[in-house]
């Protein structure tokens, strides 16, 4: 049963646009609270976003480096990597984690599902949002990788698609994150973090090129379910064109499909969760 | 005139349960009116709201608001209700103001107007010194005066209280009475579910009684009262000096003019004796000219009468003659 559509056989032309109207300045409000909510909790939101990546950078790319353990050009490598992981990682956790609150005991989320707009409109925002950040988590590695490598050899030609891969990549993120958060019970939260995080910080490629894996070849079929690996893949085939990568079509249809597959089990899991 | 609330052989069965919460209850609200929806715990009281501000789906019938659906357009149902919820569900990221201002902005409530009626409406409902204060900070009553306020700031054209007194003091209370009043008064149409029968009576225009998702009577508190076998009672204190409660109904029942007849509790009594026994009698003609005769059956049995005093039948009266002593 889909209460999701307005139902346009039903009412009149204008009556369907008087309620599409109201259903986006109410979709535009709910967004605005997110925003309003992140703006005044910046601090923590950018502790929560940047002192993992960095320190994973810090470790791999520069000490490891400097020590000898590893081969000069990985901490270029991993740079991308790490980016792409920000922008996957940090929507799914900031889609699926206030998800997982906002449906458990207090229900503080049911003043947005009361609101005048289709409740699949609220998953939607929540996901969308929980992108956003992912994004802006993102694009605050830019600096800080510069920084701390003091340099980076880039395509720049190639910025574009890794910017299209940034966006899908979050969109993946904030997808996941709406199915795995509508999914979980509230009192399962902290096994998702060991079980569902871990593997994907892991087997998504970002911190090694997926296309070189041919010696260890189940774990390369492995690493192709995690939408991540198309991230990964897309931002450093797109900026390190030298280093052995997958196909940027792949990556992008990849990452499309896994939106429209994710998007539409999020939704379905939300609505389950969000009515009685 | 379009009924403000319509309800039509509505069915609600929730997943994985065996039995229906709301099981074909019909009824209709009239616009600007006060109704009030009574029943046990579990009669399915919050599960009725909950079908007809979209939070809960049904599983069969009809429910509209205002006459859309909410079933197949619940989008537009909820531009015209609003709910004040038997649980806190305020959002606690925002401050009680913002509560306000956010929620006029979901439904649509331009930007200047919002501040504007967040602002008259913390004073109304006398929490301007708390218009800064974080949820986590506002004691339950505070909290409840404020789900009020928030689901008033978009003007609803029916508002659904779900126990808007349960865990507030007497001023409290009150006061979120005269709020109903004064809202009855605007043409706000209003269905409050309670367990206090005092408040059903004095609220309402008219109530209907639920047990088991089934609408047992609706009427207005007076008729319904009427209606009871016995509309006026008597209250009778003894001691029942070797009777059994129920060997005393029997005397009791047996008098002229007594149609039934209810132990009501035991008065513990001062001297160390046998405690008191209340019998509550529920008679069909004027209560006055029965405290005779009952008097003289009690005393035949050498029965000492403590108290013999008139009463009328109550709303409670009622609703335990329909729905029985049995806890739920
Ligand atoms: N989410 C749910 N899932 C399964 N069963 C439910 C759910 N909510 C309520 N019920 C069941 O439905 C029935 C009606 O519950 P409801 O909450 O509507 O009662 P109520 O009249 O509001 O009671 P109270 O006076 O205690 O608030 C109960 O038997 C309850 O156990
Ligand atoms: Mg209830």
């Amino acid at each position: 049963m889909s209460r999701t559509a307005t139902n346009g056989s039903a009412a009149s032309g204008s009556a369907v646009r008087g309620t599409t109207a109201s259903s986006v300045r109410a979709f535009v409000a709910v967004l605005g609270r997110d925003v309003f909510v992140t703006g005044r909790e910046l601090p923590s939101f950018l502790a929560q976003v940047l002192v993992q990546p960095v320190a994973l950078l810090f470790i791999f790319g520069k000490v490891l480096g400097q020590l000898g353990y590893t081969q000069p050009g990985y901490a270029q490598i991993l740079f991308p990597g790490m980016i792409a992981l920000n922008a996957f990682l940090v929507a799914l956790q900031n889609t699926s984690f206030p998800l997982v609150l906002d449906f458990s005991y207090s229900r503080e989320i049911e003043d947005r599902l009361l609101a005048p707009l289709p409740i699949s409109w609220v998953a939607v925002e929540k996901m969308l949002f929980g992108a956003l950040r992912g994004l802006v988590a993102a694009l605050l590695m830019f600096p800080i990788g510069l920084v701390m490598l003091g340099e980076i050899h880039w395509n720049l030609s190639g910025l574009p698609f890794a910017a299209l891969c940034m966006v899908l990549g979050s969109l993946a993120g904030g997808t996941v994150g709406l199915t795995v958060g509508a999914a979980v019970p509230p009192r399962r939260i902290n096994i998702m973090f060991a079980v569902i995080l871990a593997p994907l910080i892991f087997t998504g490629a970002s911190q090694f090129p997926w296309a070189q894996l041919d010696g260890l070849r189940w774990f390369q079929i492995l690493c192709a379910f995690n939408p991540l690996t198309y991230v990964s893949e897309g931002m450093r085939g797109a900026l390190l064109p030298w280093v052995p990568h997958m196909a940027p079509w792949v990556c992008v249809l990849a990452l499309i499909g896994a939106c429209g597959l994710f998007g539409a089990l999020g939704i379905r899991f939300f609505l389950r969760r969000a009515l009685d | 005139m379009t009924p403000a609330v319509e309800v039509l052989d509505l069915v609600k069965r929730y997943p994985k349960s065996s039995s229906n919460a709301v099981d074909n209850l019909s009824f209709e609200v009239h616009p600007g009116e006060v109704f009030g929806l009574l029943g046990p715990n579990g009669a399915g009281k919050t599960t009725t709201v909950g079908i007809l501000t979209t939070r809960v789906t049904l599983t069969a019938g009809t429910a509209r608001i205002g006459g859309v659906s909410v079933g197949s357009d619940p989008v537009a149902a909820r531009r015209k209700v609003a709910v004040v919820p038997q649980q806190v569900n305020l959002d606690r990221s925002l401050n009680a103001r913002q509560n306000l201002i956010f929620h006029a902005a979901y439904h649509g409530v331009p930007r200047t107007e919002r501040r504007r009626l967040a602002d008259e409406l913390l004073d109304r409902m006398g929490l301007t010194d708390k218009a800064k204060a974080r949820i986590d900070d506002l004691s339950g009553g505070q909290a409840q005066r404020l789900m009020i306020a928030r689901a008033l700031i978009h003007r609803p054209e029916v508002l659904f209280l779900d126990e808007p007194s349960t865990g507030l003091d007497p001023q409290a209370r009150l006061f979120v009475h005269d709020r109903v009043s004064g809202l009855r008064s605007e043409g706000v149409t209003v269905v409050l579910t309670t367990h206090d029968m005092d408040e059903a009576e004095k609220l309402s225009d008219r109530v209907g009684i639920v047990d088991h998702g089934r609408m047992l009577t609706l009427d207005t508190p007076e008729k319904l009262i009427k209606s009871l076998p016995g509309s006026g009672t008597i209250d009778a204190t003894v001691h029942p000096n070797g009777f059994t409660p129920d060997g005393l109904t029997d005397v009791l029942a047996a008098v002229q003019g007594v149609e039934q007849v209810e132990p009501v509790g035991t008065v513990p009594s001062q001297t160390g004796e046998d405690p008191g026994l209340r019998m509550r009698l529920y008679v069909a003609d004027e209560p006055a000219a029965l405290l005779g005769p009952v008097a003289a059956a009690l005393h035949e049995r050498q029965v000492t009468v403590n108290d013999l005093s008139l009463g009328s039948a109550t709303l409670e009266d009622v609703f335990i003659d329909l729905t029985g002593r049995e806890l739920r």
